[in-house]
C-alpha cells in the first residue's frame, strides 16, 4: 500500500511538469499581454514594465526561469495585484475556497447518493421522475442563474439568510453559496448513483441475497449500494478538485474571498503568473484526489486491491 | 414408495407472466407440482420451458415485470402473495436455492465466510463472529480444502467448482427443508459437475432435505432424481418416477427429448485415405502478466507438443475441460495464431507460411464457433454473412452467381433460402448455427474445425445440428476437427478421439476404443463423470 502511494506520488512529478509546460506556452501564445490596456501605455513605460518582469527575454529563457523558481515554491509576482506574489494570493484565498468547497462536496455527495438510491429503488415511479427532472435542472441551469435566484428568494424576499459575504464564516453565511456550488455536482452524483444502483440491483448476487431472505435494508445497503458506489467514487476526484479550488461565479455572486476568481481574472488579464499558479493548484488537487479515489476503490473492491 | 411420503410443497395452477412492450408473455401456464419430503424431483425442459421461472415465481424472485398467480403451499403456508417479511422467514431458512452461475451468484465484494454467515445471522440471530464456527463446519462439509484459510477468501480467488460448493454451504446453513438447485452444474466442467452432484447427493442422504433439481441434462436426471416432471412451453407434460419416464415415456415430447440424446456412430475412413491436414509438435505460448512497462512477463504454454493427423473424410474429436488447450490447438492448426511446430496442408508444407501466403488456402480451411449469437454480425443480412467469404476467395463471381451459391448453401443446411434477406436476431440458436455452417461450406472447404458448435444449443436442436454436420460431411467429403467438452456429442460425431489436459494429449485412439476401454485414469474419470447412468 505504502509503495503504491509512493509510486503514484512519484509519477505525479512528470504529470505536473507536463501540465505546467503546456499551460505556460498556451498562455503565451494567446494574443495580448498583462499590460495591454484599453488606453495603450506610452512605449517607454511599456518597455520598462516588460524589463521589470523579464518579459522582454526570449520565451525559452522565461520558461526555464519560471520552472526553476517554481521548483523552489516561488511562483512569481502577480501582474495585476501588484503588491502580492501569487503564492500569497492563493495562500490567502484558498482556506475560504476549501472550507466552502468541502461543505458543498459533502452536500453533493450525501444528497446525490440518497436521491439517486431512492430513484433507483422506485424506478419509473413519480418519485424517480421527479428526482431525475430536478437533477436535469441542476445540471443544465448554470449557477450564475441559481445563485441570484437563491439570493432573491432566501435573502431578499424571505430574508432568512444573508445575501452574501463571508461574514463571520458561520454556516448561515455559507448556506446559499454552498447550495449554488453543490447543485450541479449533486445532480451528477444522483444520476450516477441511480444508474449504477439499478444495474447493481439486477445482478445475480442480489438475487442470491433475496433468495436467502435477507431483509431489504441489508440487500440494498450492504450488497447493492457498495457495488453501486464504485462509479460514484470514481467521479469523486474531478468533483472534489472542482469544488475545493473554488468557483469564480459563485465566489463573485456571494462575494467570497476565495481563489476561484483568480483563474478567470488571471486569464482575462493575461496575468501569466497568476494563471500558472492556479493551474498548478488545480493539477495538484486533481492528482491528490485521484490517488485518494484509487485507495478508496481498493478498499471497496477486493478485486482491485493494491499491493 | 415415494408416494407414501408427505407432500411439503404443493403447487397448484401456478402461472407466471411477464409484461413486455409486445404484450403479456405467459412463461408458466398454470402448472401443478408436488415436492415430497426428502425426495429428489427433477424438473426437466429445454430453454424457455418455464422450469426456472416456476421456481423464481414461488420464491418471489421474478424480475420486476413478472407476476405470479395461483398457489404454492409450503407445509400448508401459502407462498404466493405472502408479504415480504413473512416470505423472508421461509427463504434462506426453510427453502434455499443454488444457481447456475457460480461465478456471479456470490457478491464479489465480501468474503465467502461473511456471505455464508449472513443467512445464519439473519435467521438464527447472533453475531458474525459467533457464526464463524458454523461456517467453518459448513466449508468442511462441502469439501473446501483448508477452510480456516479459505473462509476469508473472496469469490474471485476461488474456482467455479469451489464457488458452487460455497453456494451449497450457504444453502445448507440453516438445515433447509427443500433445496432448489437451478442448473447447478451447467456452467462447470464435466469432472467438476460429477463432484458437485455427488456432493449434493451425499448431503441429501445425510440431512434428508428434498431437492428440486432444475436441469436440461437428462443424464443428470437419470442418475440423481427419484421423480421427474417434464416441462414444455410453460406446461408440465408428464410427471412420474424416473425409471418410468425413461423406460415408458407417455407424452410425445418426452419421447422426443429422450430420442434427442446424440446417437449413432461414424465409420472411420480407410487407412489409405490421404492426409489433408497435419500438425506435428504443435506448441502455443501465451505471455502472462506484465503491463505496458512489463516487468518480467511470464509465459504460459497453452498447447505443449501436440501432433495430430487428419485424413480425408475423418472426424477427429478433441475432448478436454476448459483450459485444456483444445480451442487453441484448433486455431494453431489453421495457422490463425502464432505457434511453433510443423504443419502440412495436403502435400504443401505450410509451416512457414505468412498471413498473406495462407490467404488463398483459407477457403479450404474453415472454422465454426460455439456462440451462434456472438459470431454473426447483427447488422448484416444472412445473405451478406453467408456470401462474405466469396468476395475474398471468388471475386470473379457475378451478383447473380453469388446469390445462387447462397441459396444452395442455405438449402444444404436446411434453411429456407428466403432467409437471405433477414437478420440474425430473427433466428433461433439452432438456426443461427446453421447460418454459421452455411457461411463455412459455401466456400467448399476441405477441412472444417468445429469449436463447440453444439454447446450453446438445447439437446433436441443439438441432435439436428449433428445430423446436419454428418450429412454435409458425407455429401462433400469434408474432414472435421470437432472440439467439445461434451462426450456424448463427441461419441456421435467422431471416428477418432484425442483427450487433452493441460495442453498435452493424455490419450488418443479410435472412438470405440476410447469410450469402451479408456486406458488413462484421467480419461476414465471423464467417462464416468459424463456417463454416470
Amino acid at each position: 500500500m505504502i509503495s503504491f502511494v509512493l509510486r503514484r506520488l512519484a509519477s505525479a512529478v512528470p504529470t505536473l511538469f507536463i501540465v505546467v509546460t503546456i499551460s505556460f506556452f498556451l498562455m503565451r501564445f494567446a494574443p495580448g499581454g498583462p499590460f495591454n490596456l484599453e488606453r495603450p501605455l506610452p512605449p517607454q513605460t511599456m518597455a520598462n514594465l516588460m524589463a521589470t518582469y523579464h518579459l522582454d527575454q526570449p520565451l525559452w529563457n522565461q520558461y526555464l526561469t519560471y520552472i526553476s523558481n517554481a521548483v523552489t515554491g516561488d511562483f512569481g509576482p502577480s501582474y495585476i495585484y501588484k503588491d502580492n506574489t501569487v503564492a500569497e494570493l492563493i495562500g490567502k484565498g484558498l482556506p475560504y475556497s476549501i472550507q466552502l468547497g468541502s461543505y458543498a462536496l459533502l452536500l453533493a455527495l450525501i444528497g446525490g447518493v440518497l436521491a439517486g438510491t431512492l430513484a433507483a429503488l422506485r424506478q419509473n415511479s413519480v418519485l424517480d421522475f421527479l428526482i431525475m427532472s430536478v437533477s436535469t435542472v441542476g445540471v443544465t441551469v448554470p449557477n450564475f442563474v441559481v445563485g441570484p435566484v437563491l439570493t432573491l428568494v432566501f435573502a431578499v424576499v424571505l430574508a432568512w439568510l444573508p445575501a452574501g459575504s463571508w461574514g463571520d464564516g458561520s454556516l448561515r453565511f455559507l448556506i446559499l453559496p454552498m447550495v449554488a456550488l453543490a447543485l450541479p455536482q449533486l445532480a451528477v452524483f444522483a444520476r450516477l448513483t441511480r444508474g449504477s444502483m439499478i444495474e447493481a440491483l439486477h445482478t445475480d448476487h442480489i438475487r442470491t441475497a433475496r433468495a436467502y431472505g435477507l431483509p431489504p435494508r441489508v440487500v440494498v445497503v450492504t450488497h447493492a449500494m457498495r457495488a453501486a458506489m464504485l462509479p460514484v467514487v470514481s467521479y469523486l476526484a474531478p468533483a472534489a478538485a472542482a469544488l475545493l479550488t473554488g468557483s469564480a461565479v459563485v465566489e463573485t455572486i456571494f462575494t467570497i474571498p476565495g481563489v476561484g476568481r483568480y483563474f478567470v481574472l488571471g486569464a482575462i488579464n493575461r496575468d501569466y503568473t497568476l494563471v500558472m499558479g492556479t493551474v498548478v493548484l488545480i493539477a495538484i488537487f486533481v492528482i491528490v484526489f485521484n490517488l485518494v479515489v484509487d485507495i478508496l476503490y481498493g478498499l471497496l473492491d477486493p478485486r482491485v486491491r493494491h499491493d | 414408495m415415494t408416494d407414501s411420503r408427505e407432500t411439503i410443497l404443493a403447487v397448484r395452477n401456478l402461472k407466471v407472466s411477464f409484461s413486455t412492450p409486445d404484450g403479456t408473455v405467459e412463461a408458466v401456464k398454470g402448472i401443478d407440482l408436488d415436492v415430497k419430503a426428502g425426495e429428489t424431483l427433477a424438473v426437466v425442459g429445454e430453454s424457455g420451458s418455464g422450469k426456472s421461472q416456476t421456481m423464481m415465481g414461488i420464491m418471489g424472485l421474478l424480475a420486476g415485470n413478472g407476476t405470479v398467480t395461483g398457489s404454492a403451499k409450503y407445509r400448508g403456508q401459502e407462498l404466493v402473495g405472502l408479504p415480504l417479511k413473512a416470505l423472508n422467514h421461509v427463504r434462506g431458512e426453510k427453502i434455499t436455492m443454488i444457481f447456475q452461475e457460480p461465478m456471479t451468484s456470490l457478491d464479489p465484494l465480501y468474503t465467502i465466510g461473511r456471505q455464508i454467515a449472513e443467512p445464519i445471522v439473519h435467521h438464527r440471530g447472533g453475531t458474525f463472529k459467533q457464526a464463524r464456527t458454523r461456517v467453518l463446519e459448513l466449508l468442511e462439509l462441502v469439501g473446501i480444502p483448508e477452510p480456516k484459510r479459505r473462509i476469508d477468501s473472496y469469490p474471485h480467488e476461488l474456482s467455479g467448482g469451489q464457488r458452487q460448493r460455497v453456494m451449497i454451504a450457504m444453502a445448507l446453513a440453516n438445515d433447509p427443508d427443500i433445496l432448489i438447485a437451478d442448473e447447478p452444474t451447467t456452467a462447470l466442467d464435466v469432472t467438476i459437475q460429477a463432484q458437485i452432484l455427488d456432493l449434493l447427493n451425499s448431503l441429501q442422504a445425510k440431512f434428508g432435505m428434498a431437492v428440486v433439481l432444475i436441469t436440461h441434462d437428462l443424464g443428470i436426471v437419470r442418475h440423481f432424481a427419484s421423480r421427474v416432471a417434464v416441462m414444455r412451453r410453460g406446461e408440465v407434460v408428464e410427471t412420474g418416477a424416473t425409471t418410468n419416464i425413461f423406460e415408458r415415456p407417455q407424452a410425445d415430447y418426452t419421447k422426443l427429448l429422450l430420442a434427442a440424446e446424440p446417437r449413432g456412430r461414424k465409420e472411420p475412413p480407410a487407412n489409405t485415405a490421404p492426409i489433408v491436414l497435419e500438425g506435428a509438435n504443435v506448441a502455443v505460448d501465451y505471455a502472462t502478466g506484465g503491463g505496458l512497462f512489463g516487468s518480467s512477463a511470464g509465459v504460459f504454454r497453452a498447447v505443449d507438443g501436440v501432433s495430430i493427423r487428419l485424413r480425408e473424410g475423418q472426424t477427429i474429436g478433441i475432448v478436454g475441460e476448459s483450459g485444456s488447450g483444445k480451442s487453441t490447438l484448433g486455431r494453431a492448426l489453421l495457422r490463425l495464431i502464432p505457434s511453433s511446430g510443423r504443419y502440412r496442408f495436403g502435400a504443401t508444407n505450410i509451416s512457414d507460411f505468412s498471413r498473406s501466403a495462407m490467404r488463398p488456402l483459407r477457403r479450404q480451411l474453415q472454422l465454426v464457433f460455439q456462440d451462434p449469437y456472438g459470431s454473426l454480425s447483427p447488422r448484416q443480412t444472412v445473405g451478406e454473412i453467408v456470401t462474405e467469404g466469396l468476395y475474398v476467395h471468388e471475386p470473379q463471381l457475378s451478383r447473380a452467381e453469388r446469390d445462387k451459391r447462397a441459396i444452395e448453401a442455405l438449402k444444404e443446411v436446411g434453411l429456407d433460402p428466403a432467409a437471405r434477406n433477414r437478420y440474425p436476431h430473427e433466428f433461433s440458436g439452432g438456426q443461427r448455427q446453421r447460418i454459421a455452417i452455411a457461411r463455412a461450406i459455401i466456400l467448399k472447404p476441405k477441412v472444417v474445425i468445429l469449436d463447440e458448435p453444439t454447446s450453446a444449443l438445447d439437446r433436441s436442436v443439438q441432435g439436428q445440428v449433428i445430423d446436419l454436420l454428418r450429412a454435409l460431411q458425407k455429401a462433400n467429403g469434408l474432414s472435421y476437427i470437432f472440439i467439445s467438452h461434451d462426450l456424448s456429442v463427441i461419441k456421435a460425431m467422431s471416428d477418432y478421439v484425442v483427450v487433452m489436459k493441460n495442453g498435452r494429449i493424455v490419450e488418443e485412439g479410435d472412438t470405440d476404443a476410447i469410450f469402451e476401454a479408456p486406458r488413462e485414469s484421467y480419461t476414465q474419470t471423464l467417462m464416468s463423470a459424463a456417463f454416470t447412468a
